[in-house]
């Protein structure tokens, strides 16, 4: 039916013919500025990078980062950039970045701004699945082969493939409990986030008594999973998270016109020719998934799935096509902001850098509260 | 084109919604569907194009049995707009743009922004392509969604009140715009609606529900007083006023009526 694309009135397309631009041009340019700012941000974070390397008990000058990462440094260099800067740094991205993605991917599936690993207890299961493969299924941690600077932050896990396992399992049950409840009783977003809220209380208790079973070295790494920290993976554990992490990138791309769909209703939805049920499982398991590793890793980092889309939200608008790399882009700017905030802040650099993002996240969930879930 | 729906049932959690609905519609026509609230307007709707798994009964478009169509192809013929909605803010502009998904296999063409273009223009909303969705007033945002319905080309457009929420003017401007498009595009379009009088004035066919049931399908000459107190239980006199027909409640001392 290509009768649409004639304008009905003659002084329409006069009118359109007359003019400078059409609508399709400016349309064209808005979307031009929301490229130019991620590229924007994307610099940013380049030099955020360079930044973290940089700064830190042993002080590194910009050429000589430069000559380390292009492999020519010397060796005390090598080791504090490729040891110990550079895997926190990739961590803090990749974590951010899954952690981002997860966030805006909930938030659109279930149709709630409160959504996100996090909130909806997602994040909880998975350390709890992870802590419970350690202690129970000896998956442990040992003392860690590469150089670290201070002893918890030695530890390794044996397997990563049993704690990813377990994490994503006990992330399940968070995700199929949400999505039952979404489903069966057609909850308010509100009370979607008090059962997620019920969900994490009862699987932080469980953290917390498993500890009980475990011994001195297993307890000083699940005590860390309350609070989530980057410095515990090395480079096989974040090749991992890369990879789980980029495929699911992938795959959200490839749906952003359906998670556009979704956010306009689930009549909408079905009506412009998506399987809304499908569709809500599959994005829902995928998004549990990059959390969850991100969480085996990395322990619970509070309110960053939340925050990151929000932001991008504020940024360029709701438009899936933009907002999944944004969020992304964003959760990965703010992991790293607050991870090396952090390091700054407390000398040893050890303060967990989910203490600060729940800093961050915590207001703006109040505000969200606040505003009454507006759209 | 001619849509038939035969023998079409529904049953809501073992409450019979709708029982042996059946209609014709062939392109260029607008039918009505009215009835009191909760005698399965909406439910109806949703039947035609799947939004609602159909149990019983067939939907045929053409010779196509809409139970074996894919939801994308489903999509491509029928476009739905429904009675509320709460939406993420798009710039108008992606929020009609929204309704190329089922045509969209990577990203939009050129093609797809010059239909988006087009009907905006020929809305009259052109004005607003950059705007959020969220700073809009209810008339417009009625607009953009029928837009949006425009948008995925569909052969049957179905509205489920889509003048409940409007001042007198908007009611009328969309009302306007429902036939015209129709017209032009050569399609068809159900309507369910509250406002009688509006239906009279811009719809031809009527399809009155009671109880789940057809109570009359119908030319709207042909829909009498008795028919709308049978259907509404209210007491109503049908008038004439320049070339309209009215419908007026009339008082009676009953508890039933006003």
């Amino acid at each position: 039916m290509s009768h649409l694309e004639k304008p009905t009135s003659a002084d329409h397309s006069e009118a359109l013919k007359n003019r400078d631009t059409s609508i399709s041009d400016l349309y064209q340019e808005s979307i031009r500025k929301k490229i130019f700012l991620f590229g924007v941000l994307f610099l940013f974070l380049l030099v955020l990078i360079v930044y973290a390397i940089a700064v830190g008990y042993y002080d590194m000058s910009l050429p000589g980062i430069i000559k380390t990462l292009l492999g020519f440094g010397d060796g005390s260099g090598n080791i504090v950039i490729w040891n110990i800067r550079m895997p926190r740094i990739v961590a803090a991205i990749v974590t951010g970045c899954a952690l981002g993605l997860s966030g805006v991917a909930m938030q659109s599936l279930l149709r709630n701004p409160l959504a996100s690993p996090f909130t909806l207890g997602v994040s909880h299961g998975a350390a709890f699945g992870a802590a419970f493969s350690i202690v129970f299924l000896g998956a442990g941690m040992t003392a860690g082969s590469t150089i670290r600077m201070t002893g918890v932050e030695g530890l390794m896990l044996k397997n990563v493939y049993m704690v990813t396992l377990c994490a994503f399992l006990g992330a399940m049950i968070a995700t199929a409990v949400i999505l039952l409840l979404a489903r069966l009783k057609k909850m308010s977003p509100e009370s979607i986030i008090l059962a997620g809220v019920a969900m994490s209380s009862l699987f932080t208790s469980g953290t917390i008594l498993i500890q009980y079973f475990a011994s001195e070295v297993e307890i000083a790494s699940v005590v860390f999973w309350t609070f989530g920290d980057v410095t515990r993976s090395s480079w096989p554990e974040i090749g991992l998270l890369t990879m789980v992490t980029f495929a699911v990138i992938v795959y959200f791309v490839f749906v952003r016109w359906d998670l556009n769909a979704v956010s306009a209703g689930e009549d909408t939805a079905r009506s412009l020719g998506l399987d809304v049920d499908r569709f809500r499982l599959y994005g829902m398991l995928l998004a549990a998934l990059a959390a969850s590793l991100a969480t085996a890793l990395h322990g619970v980092i509070a309110f960053l799935g939340l925050l990151a889309p929000h932001i991008g939200r504020r940024l360029i608008g709701a438009d899936h096509r933009f907002l999944i790399p944004y969020s992304c882009l964003i959760g990965a700017l703010l992991l790293l902001l607050a991870d090396t905030a952090g390091r700054l802040i407390v000398g040893s650099g050890t303060l967990p850098v989910g203490v600060l993002t729940s800093f961050m996240g915590a207001p703006l969930f109040l505000y969200l509260l606040i505003r009454g879930l507006k759209r | 084109m001619i849509l038939k729906v035969n023998g079409l049932e529904f049953t809501y959690h073992e409450r019979p919604v709708l029982k042996n609905i059946g209609f014709e519609l062939k392109k260029g026509q607008i039918m009505a569907v009215l009835g009191v609230n909760g005698a399965g307007k909406t439910t109806l709707l949703k039947c035609l194009n799947r939004i609602l798994r159909l149990r019983m009964g067939t939907v045929f478009l053409d010779e196509e049995n809409v139970k074996d169509m894919s939801r994308n192809h489903i999509a491509k013929h029928f476009a739905y707009v429904p009675q509320k909605y709460e939406e993420e803010p798009l710039t108008v502009f992606d929020a009609i743009l929204l309704g190329r998904r089922p045509y969209i296999k990577w990203e939009a063409t050129s093609h797809d922004l010059r239909i988006v273009e087009a009907i905006l223009y020929r809305l009259d909303i052109e004005y607003l392509a950059l705007r959020p969705t969220n700073q809009l007033s209810g008339g417009e945002m009625q607009k953009v969604i029928i837009a949006r319905a425009l948008a995925q080309e569909p052969e049957v457009l179905l509205l489920d009140e889509p003048t409940s929420n409007l001042d007198l003017k908007n009611q009328l401007q969309v009302m306007q715009l429902v036939t015209k498009a129709v017209r032009e595009h050569n399609m068809a379009a159900i309507v369910s609606m509250h406002d009688i009088n509006l239906a009279f004035r811009f719809v031809d066919h009527f399809l009155m529900l009671r109880e789940g049931r057809v109570h009359l399908l119908a030319p709207r000459e042909e829909v009498t007083a008795q028919d709308i107190e049978k259907v509404y239980g209210v007491k109503v006199i049908l008038g004439d006023v320049d070339q309209y027909k009215i419908v007026i409640p009339v008082n009676e001392n009953s508890e039933g009526a006003l």
